[in-house]
Order: structure tokens, then C-alpha cells, then sequence
């Protein structure tokens, strides 16, 4: 175990997984209660189009990622907020246009190619020094945005309408909140990739709420979940040779599969 | 128009309202007012307008012509004055809060962002818990509440805006018989208080018994500041609930005007 926490890229891992972790209960939380867990799952997929585009360009695939996720965020955000009907059509058919001109750009990009299947499935093995800033700065930004419209964002959270009434900037929280899942997005990619970060994103929260009658305490239990699930996928991945971002969601899915069943039986828990 | 006898302006004037969704108008012509320590209950049909008339008060949907007042101020701004209790089914019975959250949110506004809640706040807060019976379950959540206790959660809410105006869309909508007798009993005394309250329903048994006037929305209004249900109401041109009223109807409501 100490051999293993010398490793540079071990400690870097391990550090990307807090990092990660904290982002994950904070906005997850929002994300389950909201329920935007399917428009955040477009932003994830759309986020590949910019990781396409920025290999093609030749500049830091994050960059492209970050410009993709937050574009596909405000255009799913605002796509949501019209009352007319067929939004999860719509936003289904911008994750997958997202995907494809990502799959295009690998396509037009000379050379070798691998590297953007770690986009994809995601690598915590390879996080490095300016990733972990990165996430730094999402977290500063989310816990502080978060702190600072705490009760805001819960009141609009429960009860939109009411909180429109009582005129809060229901807009300008939505949209921030938008920008938030769209930044979680990009940072989470680094640990397990675009296409299971839905998963990392909502069990945690999603089993906290079944247990937890409050939303803070839901987010520093979704918070710990979510660093027990990284830590454990990536053990189990470094000890067993395997895809550490598949560890990671299995480890989450039988947590919550887990979580469900006892649930279930428990008769003191809330409904 | 002022109120005739106080001069004052009133709590919510709408004259000449249209208002729909695209090609549909729910509302035609609506015209009333409101003032003062009015105890206001509006029966109708499902698909009459109800909701679609506390929406544009609310300013949360654009009337097509027509004007809203509410203390001679646009919807979006007069709202201030209005305490919302919306209709129970919009909410997500699931979400994890407790009681003294959501009356929280009624003392939020614009002004405050940034600034936590005060211990002014929060004997607001236990107070209207008081008033409406349920201090004793603020820590609770509310999922575990009945339908009749939420809604009380709901009413208190409200009131923690420190409202002149009670807006109450059906109140008693999945709460059942016992419990709908006793928010009516609450929303009387809270009128008493010198709240106006306009309330939406079809729970035609009960209302009666505890508004000050009532009115019928389908579409169009009939409303003229009648206690009772009269026969004009009743005239299929209304199509007001006529089935409602020819079963169990309490006495009173049917009787003639009493003294």
C-alpha cells in the first residue's frame, strides 16, 4: 500500500478522486432533485464534439470539452425551459449530434488516435498536475456558488413557481446551475469518462436521498459515497488490471442496487 | 375602481381579461375585484379557468387583453403582496426538506439574497407553524406528513410572506374529509385576521360554509359578491358543477337569504 501511494500518478489519482468527489455530491444532488439527469447526460455526450474539434485544432482537449459542455448546457437548458413538448426528444438528438461530430473531427485528425477513447472511458491513472487544477478551480467555483444561493437554490429546487412569486432570479439560478453540471461534466470525463458520468454524477445522491430527509446532508453523504466509490473502483481496478472507470460505476451500481433492497425492508427510513 | 364605501384601491382588480394558451382563449372577459378582508371562493369545472385565472394574477402567465392590478401594480410586481398556496399535486412529494425549510422559503426575497436568515426569520417562521397547528412537526419532513398536514405546511408558507392577499389554488384537493373541514376553520380565522383570501375549488360541500361570497369560472365569471349559490349560477349557460350541488349540498347553501 505505501509502494502503491508513492506512484505520482497513484497520488494524483487518489487526489482527483476528493476533487471529484465533492463536485459529484454538491451538484449531483442538485442534478437527482431536479431531476436533470437525463439533460446531463446530453451534456456529457455533447462534450465529445469539443474533444473532437480540439484534437482536430491541436489545442488541450479540455478546453474544447469545456467550450462543447457549456454551449450544449445553455441549448439544453433553454430547450427545457420551453413549456412546449418533445424537449427530451430534442435533447436527445443534441447528445447524439454532439457524439457524432466528435466521432467526425477523430476521423479528419491524422495520426494516432487512442488517446481520445480515454475521453471516452475516462482514465484516473492518467489525471495530471493541470487537470487536478482544473478541478480545483470547478470545485472553488461550485462550492462557492453553491454556498453563497443555498437557500435560493433549494426553494427553486422544491417549488419553482413559488419561488418566481416571491421574484428570485429563477432564471439566472437555473442558469448558473446549467454552467455548474456543465463544468462537473468536463472535470468528471478525466476520472470515468464521458459515457458513464451520469452514473458517478446521480447514484450518490440518489442513494443519499433514499436514507436523508435533508438536502445539505444529502450532499455530504453523496459527497463521502462518491469518494468511497472512486477509491474502491480504483483499487479494485490498480489490484485486478482492469478499466478503472468500469470499476468505479460497478462499485456505485451495486451500492445502489444494495441500498435500494435495504431500503426497502427498512421501516424507520423516510418513504 | 375604488371601493365605494372605504375609498381605498383594491387588493386585485381585473377588468376586461382574456387570457390562453395559443389558440385557446380559457378566459374571456373576466372582470373583478377584490378588497379588503374579502373571503372569496371561486367553483368550477375542471378546465373552467381556475388555474389559468390565479396564473395571470400571479404574473406568471401574460393576459392576451385585459389588465390586472394588484394594488394598481403590474402582477410582477404586486405578487409581493400575495401569499401562494398552489395546487397540491405540483409537488414532488419525494424531495427531502423538512417543515421549517419550506416556511423558510417565505420569508426569501430579492432583497436578501446573500444574507442568511435572521432570528427574526425564524419566529416568523414559528409563529405561522403556530397559527396553523403544525409547530410541533417542524423538524419533521415532509414526507412524512398526510395531505392535510402538507397542505397547512403549504398554508403557513404563505403566511410567512406576511401577505395581505391569500391565494389558494384548491386547497383540499387530495386531503381528506376531517382535515378539509379544519383548513377551511383555519383559513376563516386567518381571514379574520385581516388577510383577504381568494381561493379556487370544486369542493362546492365545504366552501360554502366558510367563504365570505362565492363565484362561479367557467370560462366566463359569474360573480356578483353573492354569499350563496343562486339560480343563475346554476343555469346550464354557467355549466358551473350542477351535479355537485344537487348532491349532499349542506342546507344553507340552497337556503334563502337569511335575515
Amino acid at each position: 500500500m505505501r509502494e502503491l501511494l508513492s506512484f505520482s500518478f497513484m497520488q494524483n489519482a487518489l487526489l482527483a478522486g476528493v476533487l471529484v468527489s465533492l463536485t459529484c455530491g454538491v451538484i449531483g444532488t442538485l442534478v437527482v432533485l431536479k431531476r436533470m439527469v437525463f439533460i446531463s447526460g446530453g451534456v456529457a455526450h455533447t462534450a465529445y464534439g469539443g474533444v473532437g474539434l480540439a484534437f482536430y485544432l491541436g489545442v488541450n482537449p479540455v478546453l474544447g470539452a469545456v467550450a462543447f459542455s457549456l454551449l450544449a448546457s445553455f441549448l439544453m437548458g433553454y430547450v427545457q425551459r420551453q413549456t412546449r413538448q418533445r424537449q427530451d426528444t430534442l435533447i436527445g438528438v443534441m447528445w447524439a449530434i454532439g457524439m457524432a461530430i466528435g466521432i467526425l473531427f477523430a476521423d479528419l485528425t491524422p495520426g494516432y488516435k487512442a488517446d481520445l477513447m480515454s475521453y471516452l472511458f475516462g482514465s484516473i491513472l492518467a489525471v495530471t498536475q493541470g487537470d487536478l487544477w482544473l478541478m480545483l478551480a470547478v470545485n472553488l467555483l461550485v462550492i462557492g456558488v453553491v454556498t453563497l444561493f443555498y437557500k435560493e437554490l433549494q426553494a427553486t429546487a422544491f417549488d419553482e413557481t413559488f419561488a418566481r412569486v416571491r421574484n428570485l432570479p429563477v432564471d439566472i439560478l437555473y442558469v448558473l446551475l446549467i454552467a455548474m453540471i456543465g463544468l462537473a461534466v468536463v472535470i468528471l470525463m478525466r476520472v470515468v469518462g464521458l459515457i458513464l458520468i451520469i452514473a458517478l454524477l446521480t447514484i450518490p445522491a440518489a442513494i443519499s436521498s433514499l436514507f436523508l430527509k435533508h438536502m445539505k446532508h444529502i450532499m455530504l453523504l453523496a459527497t463521502g459515497l462518491s469518494l468511497i466509490f472512486t477509491i474502491g473502483g480504483l483499487l479494485l481496478a490498480y489490484f485486478f488490471n482492469l478499466t478503472s472507470s468500469a470499476t468505479i460505476i460497478l462499485v456505485s451500481g451495486i451500492a445502489y442496487l444494495t441500498a435500494m433492497v435495504v431500503h426497502r425492508n427498512c421501516n424507520r427510513c423516510p418513504d | 375602481m375604488t371601493n365605494p364605501k372605504t375609498g381605498q384601491i383594491p387588493h386585485i382588480e381585473i377588468s376586461h381579461l382574456v387570457a390562453g394558451y395559443k389558440n385557446e382563449n380559457v378566459l374571456k372577459d373576466i372582470n373583478l375585484s377584490i378588497h379588503k378582508d374579502d373571503f372569496l371562493g371561486l367553483i368550477g369545472p375542471n378546465g373552467g379557468g381556475k388555474t389559468t385565472l390565479l396564473k395571470v394574477i400571479l404574473g406568471l402567465i401574460e393576459p392576451k387583453s385585459g389588465s390586472v392590478k394588484i394594488f394598481g401594480q403590474s402582477p410582477q410586481q404586486g405578487r409581493q403582496h400575495i401569499g401562494y398556496v398552489p395546487q397540491f399535486a405540483v409537488f414532488d412529494n419525494d424531495f427531502p426538506i423538512s417543515v421549517r425549510d419550506v416556511v423558510r422559503m417565505g420569508r426569501l426575497s430579492p432583497k436578501r439574497l446573500f444574507r442568511p436568515y435572521t432570528n427574526e426569520d425564524e419566529s416568523i417562521v414559528d409563529e405561522r407553524l403556530e397559527w396553523v397547528k403544525m409547530l410541533d412537526n417542524k423538524n419533521r419532513s415532509l414526507r412524512e406528513l398526510s395531505g392535510g398536514q402538507r397542505q397547512r405546511v403549504y398554508i403557513a408558507r404563505a403566511l410567512a410572506t406576511n401577505p395581505d392577499i391569500l391565494l389558494l389554488d384548491e386547497p383540499t384537493v387530495s386531503v381528506d374529509y376531517e382535515s378539509r373541514t379544519s383548513i377551511y376553520e383555519l383559513l376563516h380565522n386567518i381571514n379574520q385576521k385581516g388577510v383577504t383570501i381568494l381561493m379556487v375549488s370544486h369542493d362546492l360541500n365545504v366552501i360554502s360554509s366558510y367563504v365570505k361570497t362565492i363565484g362561479c369560472l367557467n370560462r366566463t365569471l359569474h360573480y356578483h359578491g353573492e354569499k350563496e349559490i343562486t339560480n343563475e349560477m346554476l343555469k346550464s349557460g354557467y355549466n358551473c358543477p350542477v351535479d355537485l350541488i344537487a348532491h349532499g349540498l349542506p342546507h344553507r347553501v340552497l337556503a334563502e337569504h337569511e335575515g
